[in-house]
């Protein structure tokens, strides 16, 4: 600001471009940075992914070569079994806890700040935090059935975290566990949103609140409820910390999940074009929830304004 | 729906959320009070129990007594990398955040619709495509295994977030008030710290926590893009668990979960109702 009047009497001298550099500066670089790693890093993956790469990038053309030994490869087909099941699973149990508990908390209940707080705190706590805590928990020689025993029921079982069969589901215990609370914070805002008048109406028309909520309520939420779907199906995509500290994809390669392919692929074997194909692979996934989201949103804005 | 219902269904529906409640609080109350066990009370019954003497000695072993892979100075150093990568990044990617989520609402220029769609695509590409690129870039400008490296990282991946969070907040400033300042003669600087910082305190500190919060959680990068002695705190918990597979000591890493997982928590505690904004502003794209 001193600066600038200091510059004024010279202020002819200078070129317009260059009085205004630190501007042009400080608005494009942060952005064009921002923008060209998405692009360029986007672009360079694609293209290693047709590379015949392993140990370094190198150039050539494999076609699609990669794709169909990673499509092949066991390893890939389990996680993508794993992530149907889990994120569809996760996706559809969270949601639901997160609408029973939003709609409770609705119910002009005492404590409801704190209930909130509660049911809000796993998200701010890192996966790696909570997937080492739920392994406690779910060990069998540690946790919930050891305690059991203790007790005296001595042929409890809950051993879920080294059944290769059911060890997914402790994944989808531990994921609904952290972030039902994020889709219970939306719905409460949603719920919060309902028009009152129309409630009014419908209480005067003697609606009880089971019909209140299935006819009125409840359908008003679905906008919502699309967003919180695809939200935790974004995080449900990309799982890695969560599983890295519950199971590492364990027992054997029970819980392996496309994250965990990648970075197996990339890092640990060295197979930088497989790696990338798998990679791509779960843009791929991912672009099939967004794309069909972001055309609906769209189509809703569209008609919100012309409406 | 908020009438009062009578007096069963309201005892069922207090009875419902506190028990969920309960379920939710058992984790973290699981790990406070083993936290407070020696190793070999745990090892003789479960993780789940009463502490029989406060075994305050966990959490100075944790903090800077216990090894991972073969150095033995606790958690400390890595608590220190976190924060060294966290607080910088966090400072960077907000005020540049700032000034560019400013720039593409007020200020406005030629592309700018083009470029902040571009860069609010971070928000969902996966960090599996960019791990690569990553450490190809860094290995190039010498910045691998360096906490340098993850500000970098952690500056430029959170201008999506940061941008997007400051241009909605800013989009509802009357553009009147900048056209205003620009006829007197103000400068895009002057109008930033004149007009648009005085106005930010709301959204600066939903993005700050936000910031804040993501970084020191993050794992997947600092796990690929450091080792040893350069790991971020939720890296190290990982290599710790690993290191201490065969003797187990699960006082001390109760004790070290919990101080990892303290600055964000505290950071909740205070700040909860910007980090719940921070949420639901990050849902509704």
């Amino acid at each position: 600001m001193s600066n600038a009047a200091a510059m004024r009497p010279g202020r002819s001298a200078l070129p317009e471009w260059v009085r205004r550099l630190p501007e042009y500066l400080m608005i494009w670089v942060p952005l064009l940075l921002s923008a060209a790693h998405l692009i360029s890093f986007s672009l360079w993956t694609i293209w290693i992914s047709f590379t015949p790469s392993t140990l370094v990038p190198v150039t050539g053309w494999v076609g699609l070569r990669n794709y169909s030994a990673v499509a092949a490869s066991r390893n890939w087909q389990i996680a993508f079994d794993n992530l149907l099941l889990f994120g569809i699973s996760f996706v559809v149990l969270s949601a639901a806890t997160g609408l029973v508990l939003a709609i409770l908390l609705d119910q002009r209940i005492r404590g409801e700040n704190v209930l909130r707080s509660i049911f809000l705190y796993p998200l701010a706590v890192s996966f790696v935090v909570t997937g080492t805590v739920w392994s406690w928990l779910l060990n069998p020689g540690l946790g919930i059935q050891k305690l059991v025993h203790d007790l005296g029921w001595s042929s409890f079982r809950f051993d879920w975290l080294i059944d290769r069969d059911m060890a997914i589901w402790t994944i989808v215990i531990a994921a609904i566990w952290q972030s039902s609370g994020f889709a219970m914070a939306l719905f409460l805002a949603g719920l919060r949103s309902v028009d009152g008048d129309i409630v009014k109406a419908a209480q005067i028309d003697g609606a009880g609140p089971v019909r209140m909520y299935r006819r009125i309520i409840l359908p008003s939420l679905w906008p919502i409820t699309i967003t919180v779907i695809v939200i935790q199906l974004q995080f449900a995509i990309s799982t890695f910390d969560l599983v890295r500290a519950l199971t590492n994809g364990g027992p054997g390669i029970a819980t392996q999940l496309p994250a965990l392919v990648v970075y197996d692929l990339m890092f640990q074997r060295s197979l930088l074009g497989r790696g990338a194909a798998a990679a791509v692979l779960m843009l791929l996934i991912l672009l099939a929830v967004l794309l069909p989201y972001a055309a609906w949103r769209y189509h809703q804005r569209r008609r919100a304004t012309h409406a | 729906m908020r009438e009062r219902g009578f007096a069963p269904t309201r005892i069922l529906i207090y009875l419902i959320v506190l028990l969920v409640a309960a379920a939710w609080l058992a984790p973290l109350a699981v790990v406070v009070l083993n936290s407070l066990r020696t190793n070999e009370e745990i090892a003789q019954g479960s993780m789940i129990g009463w502490p029989q003497h406060l075994a305050w000695s966990n959490y100075a072993a944790a903090w800077s007594g216990f090894c991972v892979a073969e150095t033995c100075a606790g958690i400390r150093p890595y608590m220190l990398n976190s924060a060294l990568v966290t607080i910088p990044a966090t400072i960077f990617s907000t005020l540049l955040g700032a000034v560019a989520g400013y720039a593409v609402s007020l200020w406005r220029f030629r592309g700018d619709n083009w470029i902040y769609g571009i860069v609010t695509l971070g928000l969902f590409l996966p960090q599996q495509m960019r791990l690569l690129p990553w450490t190809i870039v860094l290995r190039d400008i010498g910045l691998i295994n360096t906490l340098a490296g993850l500000v970098l990282i952690h500056t430029i991946q959170g201008l999506s977030f940061t941008t997007l969070f400051c241009r909605n907040y800013y989009v509802a400033i009357p553009h009147e008030l900048i056209r205003a300042a620009r006829i007197d003669g103000a400068g895009f600087f002057r109008i930033f710290w004149r007009i648009i910082l005085p106005l930010s305190p709301p959204i600066l500190i939903v993005t700050v926590i936000w910031q804040f919060t993501h970084i020191w959680n993050e794992f997947l990068y600092g796990v690929t893009f450091t080792s040893g002695q350069q790991q971020p705190v939720t890296a190290a918990l990982i290599a710790l668990s690993a290191a201490v597979a065969d003797i187990p000591q699960h006082g001390v890493q109760s004790a070290a979960v919990i101080i990892a997982a303290l600055p964000t928590l505290l950071i909740y505690v205070l700040g909860g109702r910007y980090f719940v904004r921070g949420l639901t502003a990050g849902a509704v794209k």
